[in-house]
C-alpha cells in the first residue's frame, strides 16, 4: 500500500438480511484528493460512506486508516479518529434545538477545552469560512433556508479542523448557482486547509469542477476509479449511459465552453 | 515547514520582544484547535495592549497550524469595528501564511451579542411579555374555536364534504381504545371515594349515606372529570403531536395547495369525535365508580349490592346523572380545540414540536377545570 493512501477499503460486505448491498469492495481514499462517489440510487453509496464512518456494520473485508485496521482500534482510539473527520450529512442533521452558532460549538465542546468566548469566536469563524454571514448566528435551523443549512453543517463538519470531510450530496436541493458556489466552496477550503474529501453526488456539475478523482459504484463494487477524462473512456454500460446520456452531455459541454 | 525542527514541547506559546519600536510577537510550538487556548489569554493581551500597525508576527518557530491557530495569529492586528491593519510577518511558514490570509478574508473579530441580563427591567419586560401572549393565546383559542364552528356549519349545509372515515377512526381512537382506562380509573376512585366516606360516616352512624356520597360524587363530578383529563392527557397530546407533525412535514401546506380545507379535514372529525365519544365514556366511567364504591361499601361496610341499588334507586335524583353528563361534551369539546390548535401551532422544528404537546395537555387541564368550577357555579345558582 502506497504512502499517500489516507483510507483504504479491502473486500468490504455489507448487507441488510438477505440483500448484499456491496460484496468484495475495494477502494483506496488518497490523501489530499478530493474523491467523488457516484452510482445509481440503491447502489449504497451512504451505506458505504457509514461504514466508514463505524454508522454501519459491515459482514466482511476491512477498513484500514493510515494503514491501521478499525476493527483493531481500541474505543479511545477511535474517537481520537473520529474527531479528525467532519461529516457533512444529506440532510444536515443539525440539532434543531441548537442555535446556529450552538450547533457549530457542539463538536468542541465535546472535544476541546477551551473558554466558551473563544469558542464563539471560533465557531463564528467557521461559520465565515462556510461562507455565511454573522447575523445568523443566533438563529435556529427551523429558520434558515436548504442552502443556508447545508452551509452551517459544513461550517460544523469543519469545525475541529478535521482531515478528511466527507459530504454526502452536498448539492442536492440547491439551485445551480448555490451549488457552483458550494463546489467552489469545498475546492477552496480543500486546498487551503489540505483537506482530503470524499464527496458523495449526482451532480455531474460538481463532479466535472471540482473532484480529482471519481469511483464509480455498481455490481456491488468499486466497477472503476479514475479521473474523469479516463472515466469517460470506460466501456461499462452504466458509466457510458452516465456521463453520455443526455445531462451528462450537458453538464460536460458546459465545462468545455 | 510543517513538522519541521521535531521539539519535544509542541504546545502553544507566544513570546513578545521589542524590535526597533515595534512589537514582535513569536509564535512557538503547534497552534491547532487543542493547543490555542493556551495562548488566548496572551494574545488578548497584546490585543489591547499594543496598536495593530506596531505588531509584527514571527513565525519562524511555528509548528503546525490549522484553521482555527491561523485565526488567533490573525487576530492580533484585526479590532473590532476598524477595518484590517497590514499584516507583517516575519519567517516562511507557507502554511500558516496562506491560512492566515484565507481566514482574515473570510471572517470578522467582532465579540457576539452580550446575552440579555437578568435586571429589574428585562424581569418586567419579561411579566410584561407573558401576559401579553397570554392574552393573544386566548384571543387565538376563541378564534380557532369560531373557525371550528363555521366550519362545522358549512358542513351542516353540505353534508357531503364530511370525513366519516376520518371521524370514525377517531371515534374509535378517542373513545373506544381509550375505554379500558376511563374505565379502570374511574372503579379506582369510586373505591376510594367509598373508603373516605364510609369511615367518616360510620364514626356518626350513617354508614348507609355512602350510598349517596357515592353515587352524587360519582355522577355529578368524578366520572366526567376522569374522562375530561384522561382525554387530555391522551388524546390530546396525540392530536397535537399528530398535527404537529404533519405540520412539520408540510402536509397541512399540501392539503392547502390541493384545495383541502385542513379545518375539514384535520380538526372536525377530531372534534366531534371527542364531542360524541366523551359522554359515552363519562357513562362508562360512571358505571364502573359506582360498582367500585358498591364492592367497597359492600365489604368495609356490610352494605349489601341489593341494598346499595335499592338506596340509589330511591334517594338519588336523576338530576345528578344528567348533571354529569351535560358537561362530557363541552370538556371533549376543549380537549379537542385546544389539541387541534397546539398542533397547528407546531413550527418547523422538533423543540417546538414538545413544547406545544406540553402547551396542549396543560391548557386543557386548566381549561377544563376553569369550565368545571363555572358549571358548579351555575348548577348551585340554578339549584339542580
Amino acid at each position: 500500500m502506497s504512502d499517500d493512501v489516507l483510507i483504504a477499503i479491502r473486500g468490504l460486505k455489507t448487507a441488510f438480511g438477505p440483500h448484499v448491498v456491496h460484496e468484495g469492495l475495494d477502494l483506496d481514499i488518497r490523501r489530499g484528493e478530493i474523491l467523488g462517489l457516484v452510482g445509481g440510487s440503491g447502489t449504497g453509496k451512504t451505506v458505504l460512506m457509514n461504514a466508514i464512518l463505524g454508522l454501519q456494520k459491515y459482514e466482511a473485508g476491512e477498513i484500514l486508516f493510515d494503514g491501521r485496521p478499525f476493527s483493531a482500534m481500541k474505543a479511545a482510539e477511535r474517537r481520537r479518529v473520529d474527531s479528525r473527520w467532519g461529516v457533512l450529512f444529506q440532510n444536515g442533521a443539525l440539532f434543531t434545538s441548537l442555535s446556529v452558532l450552538e450547533n457549530v460549538m457542539a463538536p468542541l465542546r465535546e472535544h476541546i477545552d477551551m473558554p466558551v468566548a473563544l469558542m464563539e469566536e471560533i465557531a463564528g469563524m467557521k461559520l465565515g469560512l462556510a461562507g455565511l454571514d454573522p447575523s445568523v448566528a443566533e438563529r435556529f435551523p427551523s429558520e434558515l433556508s436548504g442552502g443556508m443549512r447545508k452551509r452551517v453543517a459544513l461550517a460544523r463538519a469543519l469545525a475541529l479542523d478535521p482531515d478528511i470531510l466527507f459530504l454526502d450530496e452536498p448539492t442536492a436541493g440547491l439551485d445551480p448557482i448555490g451549488a457552483a458556489a458550494f463546489d467552489t466552496l469545498i475546492l477552496e477550503l480543500s486546498r487551503a486547509l489540505n483537506l482530503t474529501v470524499l464527496m458523495i453526488t449526482h451532480d455531474l456539475d460538481s463532479l466535472y469542477a471540482i473532484c480529482d478523482r471519481i469511483a464509480v459504484l455498481a455490481d456491488k463494487r468499486v466497477a472503476a476509479v479514475a479521473p474523469l477524462e479516463a472515466l469517460m473512456r470506460n466501456p461499462h454500460p452504466w458509466i457510458q449511459e452516465y456521463f453520455h446520456g443526455p445531462r451528462g452531455r450537458t453538464a460536460n459541454a458546459g465545462k468545455e465552453s | 515547514m510543517r513538522g519541521n525542527q521535531a521539539k519535544s514541547d509542541t504546545g502553544a506559546r507566544v513570546d513578545l520582544r521589542d524590535d526597533a519600536g515595534k512589537t514582535v510577537v513569536e509564535a512557538h510550538g503547534d497552534w491547532t484547535i487543542d493547543t490555542i487556548s493556551r495562548v488566548d489569554t496572551a494574545i488578548r493581551n497584546v490585543e489591547t495592549s499594543v496598536e495593530p500597525d506596531m505588531i509584527v508576527v514571527d513565525l519562524t518557530q511555528l509548528g503546525r497550524v490549522d484553521t482555527s491557530g491561523a485565526y488567533m495569529l490573525g487576530r492580533v492586528t484585526r479590532r473590532c469595528g476598524v477595518p484590517d491593519g497590514d499584516f507583517h510577518y516575519l519567517g516562511r511558514h507557507p502554511t500558516a501564511r496562506r491560512l492566515i490570509e484565507e481566514v482574515r478574508r473570510r471572517s470578522q473579530v467582532c465579540p457576539p451579542d452580550p446575552p440579555r441580563g437578568f435586571g429589574f427591567v428585562e424581569a418586567l419586560e419579561r411579566i410584561g411579555s407573558g401576559l401579553e401572549a397570554a392574552f393573544a393565546e386566548t384571543i387565538e383559542t376563541i378564534a380557532f374555536f369560531g373557525q371550528t364552528i363555521t366550519t362545522g356549519l358549512r358542513t351542516l349545509v353540505r353534508p357531503s364534504s364530511f370525513r366519516l372515515t376520518s371521524t370514525i377512526w377517531a371515534m374509535e381512537e378517542v373513545g373506544v381504545n381509550a375505554l379500558p382506562i376511563v374505565a379502570v380509573l374511574s372503579f379506582f376512585i369510586g373505591a376510594v371515594v367509598a373508603y373516605m366516606g364510609a369511615n367518616l360516616l360510620a364514626e356518626f352512624g350513617f354508614a348507609i349515606f355512602s350510598v349517596e356520597l357515592i353515587g352524587i360524587s360519582v355522577l355529578r363530578e368524578f366520572a366526567v372529570l376522569i374522562t375530561a383529563i384522561l382525554l387530555a392527557g391522551r388524546s390530546d397530546s396525540a392530536f397535537t403531536a399528530s398535527i404537529g407533525a404533519m405540520k412539520m412535514q408540510q402536509e397541512i401546506d399540501a392539503m392547502k395547495v390541493l384545495g383541502l380545507n385542513p379545518f375539514e379535514v384535520l380538526v372536525l372529525p377530531r372534534v366531534v369525535a371527542c364531542v360524541l365519544m366523551a359522554p359515552l365514556l363519562t357513562f362508562a366511567a360512571m358505571i364502573t365508580g359506582i360498582f367500585g364504591g358498591m364492592l367497597v361499601a359492600w365489604t368495609a361496610q356490610d352494605i349489601s349490592p341489593a341494598v346499595f341499588i335499592a338506596r340509589l334507586h330511591s334517594e338519588l335524583d336523576w338530576s345528578h346523572f344528567w348533571v354529569g353528563m351535560s358537561k362530557a361534551p363541552v370538556f371533549g369539546l376543549v380537549v379537542a380545540i385546544v389539541g387541534c390548535r397546539q398542533g397547528m401551532k407546531v413550527a418547523g422544528d422538533v423543540e417546538s414540536l414538545g413544547r406545544r404537546v406540553t402547551a396542549s395537555v396543560v391548557q386543557s387541564i386548566f381549561i377544563v377545570i376553569v369550565v368545571e368550577a363555572m358549571f358548579a357555579m351555575m348548577y348551585l345558582e340554578l339549584g339542580i
